[in-house]
């Protein structure tokens, strides 16, 4: 069963391709950072899931401020560290968002579009405007 | 006190110096705090530098929490050199910024200009210094994006869509290169550069670490612009203000050739990447092809700094042509160029942002007949050029030479005879500017402009006379690069 | 100030009076005061070297250290000696010429004109004293740069044509062939430093120094050795000084002077002879001879027969230097001086009757010599000394030349230098010949002789001088004789 076992990264794996199918295929700039943000977001699910142990507590400290409890180290927790990172990451690809949805809004205003097709039929007409100048 | 501190004042510098930027609604005011910035990292550069090759590795634990837990600083002379090029360049080119970027950039967002560029700045300097994978990413997140603002900032609004497309490379290359590190991180339980290095090499076999690589690979490949993963650069560089693109042809790229060489060498470790992979295989046709096509297409443009860009790609593939020997001669090479390219095409794109500054316009037609009219400015473009060609007693000589001494070294020497034949293609795409330049008549526009100010002149022609300089005297640049190849290839940082 | 001294002051000398030029720019007769001046201390000074040369001293002098282990460093000996004594001399008459040129063809951009022309001949004096490999590449590359600005110097679509093909040509083979084969001699022996008897014996294979060989002697693209000739005729567009002193001279010269320095100091005539890796350039350098000479039959122009004419007698030397004997190398090194004087005499000639009766075809000039009879008298001595008939200097190196090919025992190339010397009776006598004694074509002015007089008295005092050295060089040529013969062995 170790198909099943491993369900986590299938569904990592199947939430990235969804992702970059999204920001491949589709003309909308506004889809395109929604596929983006899907991808991002799979590899966040990759990291907080193999920090997650079957059974695992939360790495939280057992004991007074003194010492120890017993048995404290028996203790079975999930590991923190990737979770922290995602924290970062997940910062990262909030501005990463607002970035992109900004320049959106501005290639909106400018352009008049969000549609790829025609913003770049609009860029080849500036190119064609300035190889033509004297 | 303050001199152990010298890692952190690195990053911290400009970090400070972006909170600030934006807080002042003053334009000359944020601009004054930058140029601190940027003089305060290069100072932190220099004085670790000089530390290193003193002979000392150095190591910094970033708020004093030591290596498995807190974050580690490590400097070695290959990112000691990497340090200083992107600060050194960081202050030229803010110097230039000042004049340039107040024509090309709307007035009111000068402030939040600086901030995004002292947040580039930043990042970069991060990358370099940071023993820490995950580190890596989160400051190439930072520098990317104060380098997407920076870009959507030009006065084209064809800028608008190639920030756009280079947000979506570069956040999948940066994607890419978190799935890389994770699975590493997963393999081995450990985030620190040096002791992944230390806990690979019983992991070679592995499945994952072999997946890793390849996500790392990918990932840095398009950050850096190798071929066939560059479209997104020449627009980026064609329509950003020329100010940010002087600053992110001279280092982004550069620092992300760095973080290759470290996956590579030091963490990887020259055995796997280049005896179990036999990447050198893979990277020579591709380095060759990015070399050869690249300049064939920088022939054909129009726009000069569209032009520079595809040469940028040409020029990286130079880079990673001397990673692909992996041997001593190919390393200093490859670490070589990196310095001695950011310096060549910095001079080039601020002398074309002196061009922008006076005639608005970097069409070729646009500076026929400047000669006459901007003798500085325009020499200043050819001695660039003649560096980019590799004409002897300028920096790219110096890179060709220990190029070429590679590939003979390993007895490639059909390579080495294609290296110094795409010279020539440089020849035809600068020469093909500078005879407009000076024989070609001036349009009507060319006709009434004047020399740039000193101000953009003064941080174009230093970045000449380093070109000369370290071209004329290259011992300095030679014994750091080649100190830097023997560390990539000995193994740990 | 010691010789090695003095060799630093032969790059500064033209440099500086490039600088004067620059400044008295206002005023032409000054700017021309200090063009001549700066021509005869140069020419001063070199002639202090060769005392120190002559007397077997060697002066060394190091500028500056690019790479660790390559220097920038410049060394005389006494090939260079020859070069520079050549090219120095010629300068300061070229000078005398240009000013005549320039002002009775109302040249623009005079200034310009001479401020490279002496950065020209800045870099010429670096070639010749080039102490490595290394430097030696760096002041042939400056070489070809500071002339592009010669070449095109008449702006027009023609001009900047050929400045194309000019530097296109020469950059291209001085970076592919000849940087390679540079690096690769570095990697093979870890010095570039030019040594007597070569620096290759013993660490390089037949088949390794076959190609060294041939990448230095197509690399050097100033030598001209076909198939990489096309930039010499192109180069005729610029003003006839240029041509007369850079491409009959300076540059040309410093093509084959390099291949000879090569051949002696890099390769060592010895290890060449026993390897026979030189023997298929002799035919190269042959058929070049040949196909040129008959190329010049077909052209009209004055100019373009006289390049082509000279792209002819380069190969000489690159012969003289693949036959790699004493005999060669004597020959080689004679006819660089040779030629040069013979070849200056016709540009200048070709360049007087371009002033004066302002035509450039050779069928246009047929009765001329009645009207410029000092002009045709010098390209006739010109003509007798590139054919190497005496009283003319030309003599001796095809003499050497023949003696070298015997030597070698290659008869086949002896009958290749008489067929050459035929041919080029048949396309440079007929020159002044058809100028003397043909009928002047009816002049459509119908009065006398069409106002036309003789070139300007500056430059027809240049074309005297010229000639005449043609004639003392026959009488008296121990002076290079004895230098040459301090390298070419016993």
């Amino acid at each position: 069963m170790e198909f099943l076992g491993l369900f986590n990264y299938w569904v990592v794996i199947f939430l990235m391709m969804v992702g970059f199918y999204a920001l491949i295929s589709r003309g909308n700039l506004v889809k395109k950072v929604v596929g983006l943000n899907l991808f991002q977001t799979s590899v966040i699910i990759f990291y907080v899931s193999t920090g997650k142990i079957v059974g695992g507590t939360a790495p939280i400290l057992i004991g007074d401020d003194h010492g120890v409890a017993e048995g404290a180290a028996e203790v079975l927790y999930s590991n923190p560290l990737p979770h922290v990172l995602m924290l970062t990451a997940i910062v990262v690809g909030v501005a990463t968002m607002a970035m992109a949805l900004a320049l959106v809004v501005r290639i909106k205003e400018t352009y008049g579009t969000v549609e790829d097709d025609e913003i770049q039929a609009q860029v080849l007409a500036d190119e064609q405007r300035e190889g033509a100048r004297p | 006190m303050i001199a152990a501190h010298l890692p952190a004042i690195q990053v911290l510098g400009p970090l400070l110096a972006a909170a600030l930027c934006v807080l002042v609604p003053w334009k000359r005011v944020s601009w004054g705090i930058a140029m601190a910035g940027a003089v305060t990292a290069f100072g932190a550069a220099v004085g670790l530098l000089s530390r290193v090759l003193g002979g000392e590795d150095i190591r910094y634990a970033l708020g004093g929490w030591a290596a498995p837990w807190g974050i580690e600083y490590r400097v070695d002379a290959v990112n000691g050199l990497v340090l200083l090029i992107v600060a050194g360049i960081g202050v030229v080119v803010t110097l230039f910024a000042l004049t340039s970027v107040e024509r090309e950039v709307d007035e009111r967002r000068i402030p939040l200009f600086y901030g995004a560029w002292m947040l580039c700045l930043c990042g970069l300097l991060g990358i370099a210094i940071t023993g820490d994978a995950f580190n890596i990413f989160v400051f190439l997140e930072i520098s990317s994006l104060g380098t997407y603002a920076l870009i959507a900032m030009g006065s084209d609004r064809r800028a608008l869509v190639s920030a756009f497309r280079y947000l979506i490379m570069g956040s999948i290359g940066a994607s890419f290169i978190v799935i890389g590190i994770g699975l590493l991180y997963v393999e081995t339980g450990t985030l620190n550069l040096a002791d992944l290095a230390e806990r690979l090499p019983a992991l070679y076999g592995e499945r994952t670490v072999l997946v890793a690589f390849a996500f790392l690979t990918v990932g840095t490949s398009l950050k850096l612009a190798l071929f066939p993963l560059h479209v997104w650069l020449p627009d980026a560089y064609a329509f950003a203000p020329s100010a940010v693109t002087g600053l992110i042809a001279a280092t982004s790229t550069k620092v992300a050739v760095y973080v290759l060489l470290r996956f590579f060498f030091t963490v990887f470790g020259v055995t796997y990447s280049f005896g179990e992979l036999s990447l050198g295989m893979w990277l020579l046709p591709l380095a060759l092809v990015a070399i050869f096509t690249m300049s064939l297409v920088a022939i054909f443009q129009r726009n000069i700094k569209r032009m520079l860009a595809y040469s940028s790609v040409a020029q990286i593939g130079y880079i990673i042509l001397g990673i692909s020997f992996a041997s001593v001669t190919g390393l200093t090479a490859a670490t070589l160029h990196l310095f001695n390219h950011a310096l060549m095409k910095g001079a080039l794109f601020l002398a074309l942002g002196c061009v922008m500054y006076r005639v608005g316009s970097v069409h070729i037609d646009a500076l026929r007949g400047l000669g006459r009219r901007m003798p500085w400015t325009m020499a200043a473009f050819t001695a660039g050029g003649l560096s980019l060609i590799g004409v002897p007693l300028t920096v790219g000589f110096v890179s060709k030479w220990y190029l070429v001494l590679g590939a003979l070294e390993q007895g490639m020497w059909p390579v080495a005879a294609l290296v110094l034949v795409t010279s020539t293609l440089a020849v035809v795409y600068i020469w093909r500017v500078v005879e407009a330049v000076y024989f070609g008549e001036p349009s009507a526009r060319a006709d009434s402009v004047s020399e740039a100010p000193l101000r953009l002149l003064v941080p174009t022609w230093a970045l000449i006379a380093a070109n000369l300089y370290f071209g004329i005297d290259a011992s300095l640049t030679t014994n750091v690069a080649g100190q830097a190849a023997r560390a990539l290839l000995g193994g740990a940082p | 100030m010691n010789p090695g001294e003095l060799a630093l002051l032969a790059l500064v000398i033209p440099a500086v009076g490039a600088v004067l030029v620059g400044l008295l720019r206002s005023s032409p007769n000054l700017r021309e005061a200090a063009s001549l001046t700066t021509g005869g201390v140069l020419l001063g000074v070199v002639m202090q070297i060769h005392r120190a040369v002559a007397a077997g001293e060697t002066p060394r002098f190091v500028l500056a250290e690019p790479l660790p282990g390559i220097p920038l460093e410049l060394v005389v000996e006494p090939l260079g000696m020859i070069f520079a004594l050549v090219a120095g001399s010629l300068w300061i008459v070229t000078t005398l010429y240009a000013i005549g040129y320039m002002r009775g063809h109302h040249e623009k951009n005079q200034t310009r004109f001479y401020i490279f022309f002496a950065l020209a001949i800045s870099c010429t004096m670096g070639v010749a004293f080039a102490g490595n490999l290394f430097t030696l590449f760096i002041f042939y590359e400056a070489l070809t740069l500071s002339t592009f600005p010669l070449v095109t110097h008449a702006g027009t679509d023609a001009a900047k044509r050929a400045g194309r093909v000019y530097l296109g040509i020469l950059l291209s083979t001085s970076i592919g062939f000849q940087l390679l084969a540079i690096i690769w001699t570095y990697l093979l022996t870890g010095t570039i430093d030019f040594e007597m008897g070569g620096i290759l014996e013993g660490r390089a294979g037949a088949g390794v120094v076959a190609v060294l060989l041939a990448l230095y002697v197509f690399g050097i693209g100033k030598a001209a050795l076909m198939p990489f000739h096309r930039w010499l005729p192109a180069a005729m567009v610029a003003p006839t000084p240029v041509s007369a002193l850079l491409h009959a001279v300076a540059v040309v010269k410093a093509g084959v002077f390099s291949i000879l320095k090569v051949t002696i100091y890099v390769f060592g005539i010895d290890f060449l002879t026993q390897l026979g890796a030189s023997v298929w350039l002799m035919w190269v350098a042959a058929a070049t001879i040949i196909l040129a000479s008959l190329v010049a039959f077909r052209k009209d122009n004055l100019k373009a027969r006289l390049a082509y004419s000279t792209i002819s007698q380069l190969s000489y030397v690159v012969l003289g230097a693949m036959l790699a004997n004493t005999m060669g190398i004597i020959g080689g090194g004679m006819h660089i001086v040779m030629h040069a004087f013979g070849k200056i005499t016709l540009f200048f000639c070709a360049g007087a009757v371009m002033v004066a009766a302002h035509k450039t075809e050779i069928s246009d000039m047929k009765g001329l010599g009645r009207t410029m009879p000092v002009t045709f008298a010098a390209f006739f001595v010109g003509t007798l000394s590139i054919i190497g008939l005496p009283p003319a200097g030309g003599t001796w190196s095809k003499w050497f030349l023949g003696l070298g090919a015997l030597d070698a025992g290659q008869v086949g190339l002896v009958a290749v230098l008489m067929v050459s010397s035929l041919l080029s009776i048949g396309y440079l006598m007929i020159v002044p010949v058809r100028a003397f004694f043909s009928p002047a074509a009816p002049n459509p002015h119908g009065h006398g002789n069409g106002g036309i007089h003789e070139a300007p008295l500056p430059s027809l005092i240049a074309i005297v001088i010229t000639s005449l050295c043609c004639f003392a060089l026959f009488a008296y040529p121990d002076p290079f004789f004895r230098l040459i013969s301090m390298v070419a062995g016993p």
